[in-house]
């Protein structure tokens, strides 16, 4: 318990924007706290209970490990087998690995991976910043009806979403019967089943499910946002392009990053969607990982070859993340 | 505000290096426990050894005491629910000792959590196996199924099929090859590709049903002329135009080289037949004997529109008979696709349902047995034929249902099928990855991406490659 009151006396100056940065605050005041627990047993302080504190995370860490842990390092090490799931699994060594760099069919999930972070990350934040700027700009009537609209794809599960737009993409769907109507038949097409639009038609559905989340995530920080900036931008003849530049995005800097963090994730472990709506194809024009993933595991049997993959999925997903920590969040102000 | 960003730009890499140190700690110890090779080295399969293969008289299920079957399987459609939940409970019935524990699952759901539970130390005593190398090869390779030969001559299984048949549920003691060797399962419908047609549609453009398959080609043009789409088709899912080609490959004189090929016996796949076959794949798409979308439109979607009226053929499985039926009524009819000449034995794709098998730890293998038999027998097929499903072996039902009907035409096309050795297995099982380049390349015929040519090359090194495996592996074995 005597910990808790140092850290809490510590970590007060740094958290001068408490509500920025909930994020990175806990994780350097559990940095401070491992340091100060570190240097008291240096000092050999008589009379603490110094490893209490590791009890108190003990059953979240069981948990943790037990879940996460421990599955993750089954990963690692089954990426380092040919395993076919049932008879006795062989060394490997790194050939998985080498595959993953080699093989394209193994290549080509990670390139249409990325392919889709732009629709699932890059589209749905430049969308949400602007749809939040407008919104909090012009104070629109009804701004709450929007957020519940923008937000409701977040609710649906996957599985429902990729349901309703395969029947939409579909080439008598929706989408098609709308161009024709307004006379662009030319642009009808079988979105999910052309080599060149399946990739971008999966992506657009990500854009709609993630566009929303930005949105709220955004509105509610541009509330945020001292209006005495915008009156002093506007009093310095700023307009609104300049405004958005110097005060809304700085000021967003934070969701920005929760933003994508969350929509990179979402977009890297993409499967359900993929499952329902192109099991991957045409040809292998949309595979990408999580689906790969399954794909070896359960269904053709190369257990080692879908481990190295998670495992690569993992670190391509770690890496992204960190950079955008990194990247976007980064020295706070 | 300055401050805190100094500060955190020096604590940084401490930070950082404190953070790692734990991952890395964590991550030791995970690997740790998780470090023991995984899986059986197949041992529980020697012969002898399996309980019930030593059986050589008629199993008395109601000698077994109190027994549980625990059964895995995937009929979880319309009539073959009910077919089997029939014969369930009349099997308890005739054996009130044993009760039956059914978990009914859809094929893929089936498919991905079947490994599991057979692999643990208590698996089902009785499940439903895919045929081919990824399931069924793999589970006999792993000693988890046990060999049915024995109760095959006790219960006379070997004469109640027809050779062809029982080859596809037979895989060699080694677990290498498939199609040969010992009998680890048996099927209860049979299923076969063949051509629905709409007699509304083809009376509307004056096209009487075709005898020949020319027919059927020559009525595509005509019925294109009478503004119907000549075949429907779905191909969003990738696997039903394996059935197209196949049935078309077959046309085009490949079943005889087809059938050695899937067997790992044939010359492999580079052949006339296979690029006659994808040509003309590629030609009814491009002059629109089947939808322009069909890259993008659903398997059941397809059957959907046609039910609907839109269009005159659909070339798929009998599996789809009783809900086209359903939607259809009379207007619906049903054939082998037709030979080259009118009267002559068709050919086709086809085989039969997924293989009923008995687990090598199953405590019960006897009453496993006997149940098998049962939902195989001639009472069983009649129940099939009731609900409307295909029996593998049709009985006395069978022969009553009237000709002309859809579901006549369906029993009597399967019965020249086997009765004239017309069967030509599923090209996917051919090698383990097979379903996925071929599904994939078909895809690419269809959008004119991938040349006939390329298919057949495709197709032959996917055949070579495994061929070469299969046999290197064999050398390794003494």
């Amino acid at each position: 318990m005597s910990t808790a009151p140092t850290t809490e006396g510590q970590a007060r100056p740094l958290g001068a924007h408490p509500e920025g940065d909930g994020g990175s605050d806990t994780n350097r005041r559990r940095g401070r706290t491992m340091r100060d627990i570190a240097a008291r047993y240096r000092r050999q302080a008589p009379g603490e209970p110094r490893a209490v504190g590791y009890l108190y995370v003990l059953p979240a860490l069981v948990l943790y490990a037990l879940f996460l842990l421990v599955p993750l390092g089954q990963t690692v090490w089954l990426s380092f087998l040919h395993w076919d799931g049932l008879t006795v699994a062989t060394w490997a060594g790194l050939d998985n690995y080498q595959g993953l760099l080699t093989d394209p069919s193994l290549r080509g999930p990670f390139l249409h991976a990325l392919v889709l972070l732009l629709f699932y990350a890059a589209l749905p934040v430049a969308l949400g910043l602007l749809l939040a700027s407008a919104l909090s700009r012009f104070r629109v009537r009804g701004t709450t009806f929007f957020r519940t609209v923008f937000f409701l794809p977040q609710v649906l599960a996957m599985v429902v979403v990729g349901v309703a737009w395969r029947s939409i993409l579909a080439p008598d769907g929706l989408l098609n019967d709308a161009l024709k109507s307004v006379g662009l038949e030319s642009l009808t097409r079988s979105w999910l089943g052309d080599y060149t639009w399946a990739l971008p038609a999966v992506g657009a559905v990500g854009t709609w499910v993630e566009t929303g989340l930005c949105v709220v995530l955004f509105l509610a920080g541009t509330q945020r946002i001292p209006r005495e900036l915008y009156e002093a931008a506007r009093m310095d003849g700023a307009g609104a392009l300049r405004e958005f530049f110097a005060v809304t995005l700085p000021g967003l800097r934070a969701e920005i990053a929760v933003a994508l963090t969350l929509t990179i994730v979402a977009g890297l472990r993409n499967f359900d969607l993929i499952y329902i709506t192109t099991s991957g194809g045409p040809g292998n024009a949309t595979s990408v990982p999580a689906y790969e993933v399954y794909h070896r595991a359960f269904e053709t049997n190369e257990v080692g070859s879908a481990a190295a993959m998670g495992v690569g999925l993992t670190v391509m997903i770690f890496v992204l993340t960190v950079g955008v920590a990194r990247l976007v969040e980064g020295r706070n102000r | 505000m300055r401050s805190a960003s100094t500060r955190g730009t020096d604590r940084r890499p401490a930070a950082a290096r404190r953070r790692t140190a734990p991952l890395v700690l964590a991550l030791g110890t995970a690997l740790l426990a998780a470090a023991c090779v995984p899986g059986t080295d197949g041992s529980a399969a020697s012969g002898a050894g399996v309980p019930g293969a030593a059986a050589s008289s008629v199993p008395d299920p109601a000698k077994a005491g109190k027994a549980t079957l625990t059964v895995w399987d995937q009929e979880v459609r319309g009539g073959q629910n009910d077919e089997l939940e029939r014969l369930n409970a009349e099997f308890e019935k005739k054996y009130p000792n044993v009760r039956i524990k059914r978990v009914a699952r859809s094929f893929s759901d089936l498919k991905t959590t079947l490994k599991l539970a057979i692999s643990g130390n208590k698996p089902p005593d009785v499940i439903q196996a895919n045929q081919g190398y990824p399931d069924m090869v793999a589970f006999v390779k792993a000693g988890l199924l046990s060999p049915l030969d024995n109760y095959a001559g006790i219960y006379a299984w070997n004469t109640r099929y027809p050779a062809t048949l029982l080859n596809l549920n037979r895989v060699s003691v080694d677990g290498r090859d498939f199609g040969t060797g010992r009998l680890y399962g048996i099927s209860q419908t049979g299923e076969y590709i063949g051509v629905y047609y709409n007699k509304d549609v083809l009376e509307k453009a004056g096209v009487e049903p075709p005898g020949t398959w020319k027919e059927l080609t020559d009525a595509l043009p005509k019925l294109k002329d009478e503004d119907q789409l000549p075949v429907q088709f779905g191909n969003l899912d990738k696997y039903p135009a394996i059935h197209t080609f196949g049935v078309l490959q077959n046309q085009a004189g490949g079943a005889e080289e087809t059938r050695e090929s899937v067997f790992g016996r044939g010359d492999g796949f580079d052949t006339d037949p296979t690029r006659e076959a994808a040509r003309t794949l590629a030609e009814w798409k491009e002059r629109g004997f089947i939808p322009k979308g069909a890259n993008g439109t659903g398997y059941d979607d397809a059957a959907k529109k046609f039910a609907d009226g839109k269009g005159a053929f659909l070339i798929t499985g009998t599996w789809q008979l009783p809900d086209l039926k359903k939607s259809m009524g009379d207007s619906l009819g049903f054939m082998p696709p037709p030979p080259a000449k009118e009267g002559a034995a068709p050919v086709t794709t086809g085989g039969q349902g997924l293989a009923w098998s008995v687990t090598s730890k199953s405590r019960h293998p006897q009453v496993a047995a006997a149940y098998l038999d049962f939902i195989t027998n001639k009472h069983a097929a009649d129940v099939m034929t009731e609900e409307g499903v295909l029996p593998a072996v049709p009985g006395k039902a069978a022969d009553e249902v009237p000709e002309g009907t859809v579901d006549g035409q369906m029993i009597d096309g399967w019965r020249q099928l086997n009765a004239d050795d017309g069967l030509v297995p599923y090209l996917d099982y051919t090698t383990p990855t097979f379903y996925d380049s071929l599904s994939a390349d078909l895809q690419g015929v269809i959008d004119g991406k991938t040349s006939p040519d390329e298919l057949a090359t495709a197709m032959q090194r996917s055949y070579s490659d495994f061929q070469d495996k299969q046999r290197a592996e064999g050398k390794k074995k003494p």
